[in-house]
């Protein structure tokens, strides 16, 4: 009841756009930038003009979530220079895609500058969500046989309305085997601050994430969001465990590159 | 309670450490979790049907000092005494009050939590008045001299060989048996005879009508009807924020609740309590009051965003899929209400300066709204708090700006500074390619982090220096 698919968070699936703009998200550009050349890349794939503005930074959400809403709309500001013509935002990220588009409104409720919040959070797009259904992407596998496992942060999942589409695009593809999380609705204990200000509870939840993981028999863990990457890949490389983790974006490029191979652990 | 009886954080690493008490939690919670996914299969039943819960309370809140008023002419045309209290201490001296006029001296209890935010037995027991609780959840805990950890099963924080071991000690007679119908028979035979010789029943109320002055109170057990028909005297306690508008209002609400709660498409149990015996019949107490507590909520409700709090139905499901409750337990949070809806209610009601570590022990993950019946937008409200918290202009919340330091506040300003300045960002951010990785893992702002997991690593070239290299398009 509560898997609702993606299409219908919004009012519409807009026409496949010539250009998009990247909003590549400040983990992804100071931890993983990888992840963000590989979603640019999928998206140039489809024939799309990809362009990163280079006055981006962060969406605004640490000072948001931790009640500091004038730092957050400062920073938010930046974002709306950075982003000015009317095409998609495309963001690998499903929580700081749900910022953009869920919270800004309320974050400018009653500001000078509220229409455009409102226009810039209509023009906001999970990159998995618009790799499904604007771009109708379709893949071909060359890498080995791999059984892999996907976590779907809760921001993506509940804000953006991003359920099924990862999964799509990985069993799109022949040689991969999608595991099933046993709780792929469970929050890893990320949480931004959270997992500083509540470092046990914290602990025990991504302890308990990787459980999950290790149970699935998968020798590699994706997400679309680098937050959940950072906490899960952490964690597992504290236990030891021969698990790769990284950005569905990375995983896709990797088995659609002709002479691709498996991915080693 | 003191704000260092109540650190969240450290009585949080207590409940950890305990792999019976998270086991328990565990299992219970994912009980309770597929009994109601199994009731809202039908997602556009659940769709429309929360959204006529989420109606309901609204309107009922909308019109609240209006209803509360009719509510009270038609419990008194009724027959049921209606009292407003401000305070706790008002509402126990209430109750103190009506029980002593009437010469009582044992009162029988049914489930309520109101009374739980009062700390109402204790204040009997010190009045030297003997309460027993006949909720088994209930009974159990007060045998244990427990405070409830979840407002739904009090008790669920034991598993049966804790039970049988209480049962064991406390109940005369009682051998040790894991059997559960065993234990609740014996639960049962040592209640009976608390029921037959109350002077008094006290309960809580799920919803009260002011269309039709209805008291409506659920259960399962039959020991909500026992206490409320069989002693001469009843007293209902309840919070302001429970009335509805109309009859036709319970239906829906009873439907979410009931199936959120247990999973359970009705309770076994549905009263209307719609006031004392009247002459000529057969059963039921002679009179009937109710107790109207306020606590705070006058203070929520005059907030528009916060007062959506108090569109509560208890129903717990919030708790029952909250990551955080699951492992910590209800008794972590020490104050009546725990779990995600304790979260925003109690630093309403207690304090920010109180509880203001309770808004910030959660994700954010929004699994609780998800669930919740009447829509209540619950990582909104939590975020809400935390900004009341650091606010210095704070009127809202009691205890509000309690959180703010000038330390924090500088951190955040610089954050604005750095990331809203494209020159800043990038001196920045290439100083922490170059030395970030530097910083030792057992530095003390990486500790919390390092204890359980590697270190970040800066990526020695950001995203923003590979997309000039190679050329990608930037307008």
């Amino acid at each position: 009841m509560e898997n609702r698919g993606g299409s219908e968070m919004r009012d519409g699936v807009p026409d496949k756009p010539e250009a998009v703009y990247f909003f590549a998200t400040c983990l992804v550009d100071l931890f993983y930038p990888q992840a963000g050349m590989a979603g640019m890349e999928l998206l140039k794939r489809q024939g799309i003009r990809v362009i990163f503005p280079p006055g981006q930074s962060c969406c605004g959400q640490p000072a948001r979530n931790n009640g500091w809403f004038e730092e957050a709309r400062t920073v938010a500001r930046q974002q709306f220079k950075s982003f000015p013509k009317s095409i998609p935002i495309v963001v690998p990220s499903g929580s700081c895609a749900g910022m953009m588009h869920e919270h800004y409104p309320d974050l400018f409720a009653g500001q000078p500058d509220e229409a455009e919040a409102k226009a810039f959070s209509a023009r906001v797009f999970e990159l998995t969500w618009f790799l499904v259904h604007v771009c109708n992407l379709s893949l071909t596998d060359h890498g080995k046989p791999v059984a892999v496992t996907f976590h779907g942060s809760c921001h993506s999942q509940r804000e953006m309305g991003v359920r099924e589409e990862p999964k799509q695009l990985l069993r799109s593809l022949n040689n991969v085997t999608v595991a099933e999380l046993g709780r792929p609705g469970e929050c890893c204990g990320f949480g931004g601050t959270f997992s500083v200000r509540q470092p046990d509870i914290s602990a025990a939840m991504v302890a308990d994430k990787i459980a999950d993981i290790v149970a699935t028999g998968a020798t590699e863990i994706l997400s679309g969001d680098c937050g959940c990457l950072m906490n899960i890949s952490g964690a597992l490389k504290k236990t030891g465990a021969p698990i790769k983790a990284r950005h569905i974006a990375e995983f896709l490029i990797e088995r659609t590159e002709p002479g691709a191979s498996s991915p080693t652990p | 309670m003191s704000p260092s009886s109540a650190n969240f954080t450290g009585k949080a690493r207590v409940a950890l450490n305990d792999p019976k008490l998270r086991a328990n939690f565990r299992r219970a919670m994912d009980g309770l979790m597929a009994k109601r996914a199994a009731q809202f299969t039908d997602r556009a039943e659940w769709t429309a049907l929360r959204a006529r819960g989420g109606e309901v309370r609204t309107r009922a809140l909308a019109k609240l000092p209006e209803l509360l008023e009719r509510l009270e002419q038609r419990c008194a045309a009724n027959g049921i005494t209606v009292h407003w209290a401000e305070t706790t201490t008002e509402a126990n001296a209430i109750v103190l009050g009506i029980l002593q006029a009437a010469g009582a001296r044992k009162v029988i209890k049914g489930k309520s939590m109101v009374t739980e935010e009062m700390h109402l037995n204790a204040h009997l027991e010190a009045h030297g008045i003997t309460t027993v609780e006949s909720d088994l959840g209930e009974y159990i805990i007060q045998l244990a001299g427990e405070a409830p950890s979840h407002i739904v099963m009090p008790c669920i924080h034991k598993n049966k060989g804790e039970i049988a071991e209480l049962f064991a000690q406390k109940i005369p007679g009682q051998r040790y048996t894991e059997d559960v119908d065993e234990l609740t028979a014996a639960a049962r035979r040592a209640l009976r005879g608390e029921f037959a010789g109350a002077d008094a029943g006290i309960s809580g109320v799920n919803f009260a009508v002011a269309e039709t002055g209805t008291l409506v109170l659920i259960e399962n057990e039959g020991n909500g009807r026992l206490s409320t028909t069989l002693p001469p005297l009843h007293i209902a306690v309840t919070g302001i924020e429970k009335v509805l508008e109309k009859l036709e209002d319970v239906p829906p609400l009873l439907s979410l609740l009931s199936r959120s709660a247990t999973g359970q498409p009705i309770t076994t149990y549905v009263n209307m309590i719609s006031g004392p015996r009247k002459p000529g019949e057969l059963d039921g107490p002679h009179a009937v009051h109710l107790v109207l507590l306020d606590n705070g909520r006058s203070r929520v409700y005059a907030d528009p965003q916060l007062r959506d709090t108090l569109r509560c139905i208890r129903c717990a499901a919030c708790m029952n899929h909250c990551p955080v409750y699951t492992r910590v337990g209800g008794h972590t949070y020490s104050f009546t209400y725990p779990g995600p809806i304790g979260k925003i209610l109690t630093p309403q009601l207690e304090g920010l300066d109180c509880a203001g570590d309770q808004p910030h022990a959660s994700t954010l993950c929004g699994a609780c709204a998800e669930v919740c019946p009447v829509e209540i937008p619950i990582p909104k409200l939590l975020v809400r708090l935390r900004r009341e918290a650091v606010s210095s202009a704070s009127a809202a919340v009691k205890g509000g700006g309690s959180g703010r330091s000038l330390a924090e506040a500088l951190g955040w300003r610089g954050y604005a500074v750095v990331f809203a300045s494209p020159p800043l960002y990038r001196l920045v951010s290439s100083l922490l390619g170059w030395f970030g990785n530097w910083m030792p893992a057992w530095a003390p702002m990486l500790k919390p982090w390092t204890r359980t997991r590697t270190k970040p690593h800066f990526a020695a070239k950001s995203l923003h220096q590979l997309a000039r290299e190679r050329g990608i398009d930037h307008e």
